[in-house]
């Protein structure tokens, strides 16, 4: 008996946030505030080629026209802009010529992540950028990536050494004046990742980028743009992590995805940052994200997959435009809130090309004092002929204190398309673990069964590794809020 | 192996069992029958360990362990068995799936090693087979849109892969159509050995004519106010149960 409490009670020590430690480095932040200078100076600090001031400077100006979204269901004291630091670095040289050169301390905080960089120990078949505050630190097996031709770098370099791709086409998914947070992120945007997959590659690994906010009152604004060209695949992994603080941390990124004919973009993101206090609600990351991808191409596909645990505040659509003929998105998502985590999640599904197709799978689960809300919108023009849509929203809730909320929306404007919906809400009971208890099997692991199976549609979209990793993180994170 | 003690117990500061005390062997069958509200299933939730029904006074003592001491997960573990009156609807997760895991559980406690879906899988068809049951309670999930008789025969599937030292069927027959019902019983009396005990609790007979039991107790009022053997059963099926609650 008292070996087993402990183990559970060594689990429950773990399901506190684990990483919510801070590390130590010296770092070049600039003072809080906003302005038009301070725009030039990130430009400028970036050593930007003009095209790129401004583009910042177009964002800035209607940015300032812009007002916070008041549509999302989820609540929260308003923003002082001002009161954000838009520039935080790591303080060190200018270009990194090899992983030494970064500092250790900053290695370490990967290292402890999970995340190695280091050129021996590094994931074998995953590409990492590490992206630390509004800088990229490292950025793993480049060179391999090159010999067939894959860019995969910081954007702030790809802006140096590719700026004609980059011109060509960031903004063209996510407009500059898209949204209030799409409009500040292009303006103030430190770093974020590069993605170019040149016709008839099929990348020879997961690429990868790894953030973390480690400095305190500041914004993360990170930028990714990844192309993929006819014919080509690539599937892209990203994770967030972020320390424990008392105040709120604004993460606004924007991510823009294009494919040509034939390829496929696959987007898999497991996002754990802080999510405030669990008894009081106190701190925790604001996420304000913009997701996009644009079937630019015939017979291309796009897919999102999401695994939402973490932020206090999760504001993200992951969509998908669907103009080339032929070409499908998919949306598959698990979103967690507990706690007092406010979630207000979904897709876009634009259908532009004929026989265009998309399909949605969204799965909430909310627990404690959470809500959870799917808002999900599939819009059909009129010369999507033959377009089909199937969404899925299931909820689930835990104890009896949560919320969960679906907002679909459906419009069509041509009367050959098929659109289905379905929804279900359930909920895991005290019965359903006292059952499997009185069948000898622990209470995690009865967690850990009912919520896989829950999640059994998103997870088997999600890499090998990335699928455990998510169950693990779930079942902790539900450990004590059932019953 | 068991021996209750001079048992009370209840829910929600109400006694409802009021000094029971009951021994069972190795080999031996129990009936355990009574009138709604005798207190059989608050006797059955307690043996279960289920945590809102609470034991006030008495001893429950399984193979020289304090049964109260253990909760439901290190019961089963014990060797312990429970089938339920109402068996949860566990959906997305697999009935062999959670077969195995409950498997597992048991040979991890005994240092064994897990065995994986393929050899479980030539375990459990052996099990199925023996208890004639359709390849459908492998691939559907756990008692998730299952009948009353489905469920408990998944119930007694359970029992067939747990191989516990002592089970309790909890108004087993309740809900159970005649042949749903001799297909559980037939399935119970295979299970059955000289190393392992069963306690029935049910409010009718009938069960009684499928699974013969060698002891016969009559629950009333939180007590047991009568012992006997398979003859009391029938007689109590004949008189009715005022027969003997109201004899004293």
């Amino acid at each position: 008996m008292s070996d087993e409490q402990n183990s559970v009670s060594d689990l429950l020590e773990d399901n506190q946030y684990k990483y919510g430690f801070t590390t130590d480095v010296e770092s070049e932040t600039f003072a809080k505030g906003l302005n038009e200078d301070v725009v030039r100076a990130i430009s400028k600090k970036k050593n930007e080629p003009e095209f790129m001031l401004n583009f910042r400077l177009k964002a800035f100006a209607k940015w300032k026209t812009m007002k916070e979204p008041a549509w999302p269901n989820v609540h929260y004291p308003s923003i002082d802009f001002q009161n954000i630091s838009y520039y935080s670095a790591p303080k060190k040289k200018k270009v990194l010529e090899s992983l030494d050169e970064v500092d250790p301390e900053v290695m370490r905080t990967f290292e402890k992540l999970g995340i190695p960089l280091d050129e021996q120990k590094k994931l074998a078949n995953v590409a990492v950028d590490a992206v630390f505050d509004s800088v990229s630190v490292a950025t793993t097996h480049k060179k391999k990536l090159m010999e067939q031709g894959i860019i995969f770098c910081p954007i702030s370099e790809a802006l140096q050494d590719y700026p004609e791709l980059v011109e060509e086409y960031l903004g063209t998914v996510v407009p500059v004046g898209d949204n209030y947070y799409a409009a500040l992120n292009s303006a103030v945007f430190t770093d974020g990742s590069f993605v170019y997959i040149p016709p008839d590659t099929i990348s020879p690994m997961e690429i990868s980028t790894y953030f973390r906010i480690n400095t305190e009152e500041t914004g993360q604004f990170e930028r990714t743009l990844i192309i993929c060209a006819e014919n080509s695949y690539v599937s892209y992994l990203e994770g967030c992590t972020a320390p424990q603080f008392d105040t709120n941390q604004l993460h606004a990124a924007v991510v823009e995805l294009v494919t040509m004919d034939n390829a496929e973009i696959k987007y898999s993101t497991v996002q754990n940052w802080y999510a405030g206090d669990k008894e009081t609600g106190k701190g925790g990351i604001y996420n304000f994200v913009t997701k996009r991808g644009k079937c630019a191409g015939d017979n291309s596909k796009i897919s999102w997959t999401q695994v939402e645990t973490g932020s206090a505040i999760t504001w993200k659509y992951p969509s998908c435009i669907l103009q080339g003929d032929n070409s499908s998105g998919e949306f598959y998502s698990v979103a967690l809130t507990n706690g007092h985590m406010q979630a207000d999640t979904g897709t876009k599904m634009i259908h532009i090309g004929k026989n265009t197709r998309s399909s949605i799978i969204s799965k909430g689960i909310s627990a404690d004092h959470s809500s959870n809300s799917y808002r999900g919108q599939v819009r059909i023009g009129k010369n999507a002929t033959n377009a089909r849509n199937y969404s899925q929203c299931d909820s689930m809730l835990v104890g009896d204190k949560s919320s969960a909320h679906t907002f679909p929306y459906i419009e069509t404007a041509n009367s050959s398309v098929q659109v289905e919906h379905e929804a279900a809400t359930s909920k895991i009971s005290e019965d359903q673990l006292f059952y499997f208890e009185s069948r000898g099997v622990s209470r995690e692991n009865a967690i850990e069964a009912v919520i896989s199976g829950f999640c059994k549609d998103v997870f088997k979209q999600l890499p090998m590794e990335f699928a455990v990793e998510a169950q693990k993180l779930l079942t902790l994170k539900l450990e004590d809020s059932v019953g | 192996m068991l021996e209750i003690k001079d048992l009370h117990a209840g829910v929600d500061g109400t006694e409802i069992v009021k000094g029971i005390s009951l021994s069972v062997n190795k080999g031996e069958v129990h009936a355990i029958m009574g009138p709604n509200g005798s207190g059989k299933s608050t006797l059955a939730k307690i043996l279960s360990g289920h945590p809102a029904y609470e034991a006030t006074s008495g001893e429950i003592i399984f193979d020289g362990k304090n049964l109260l001491e253990m909760d439901a997960e290190e019961r089963s573990l014990a060797g312990v068995f429970m089938g339920f009156q109402y068996p949860v609807e566990v959906p997305g997760v697999n009935n062999a799936e959670f077969l195995r895991m409950a498997h597992n559980a048991r040979r991890v406690k005994a240092g064994e090693e897990e065995v994986d879906p393929l050899d479980f899988d030539e375990l459990l068809s052996e099990k199925m087979k023996m208890l004639g049951m359709e390849k459908k309670y492998k691939e559907r999930n756990l008692n998730d849109g299952f009948s009353g008789g489905e469920k408990k025969k998944n119930e007694i599937l359970q029992m067939a892969i747990l191989e516990p030292k002592l089970s309790l069927l909890d108004e087993t027959d309740s809900g159970l159509d005649i042949d749903a019902l001799r297909i559980v019983s037939e399935g119970v009396n295979k299970l059955r050995s000289e190393n392992n005990a069963l306690i029935l609790i049910t409010h009718y007979q009938r069960l009684l004519d499928y699974i013969k039991p060698d002891f016969v107790h009559v629950l009333s009022q939180g007590k047991i106010v009568k012992s006997g053997d398979k003859a009391l059963a029938i007689e109590l099926e004949s008189q009715g149960y005022d027969w003997v609650t109201t004899a004293d």
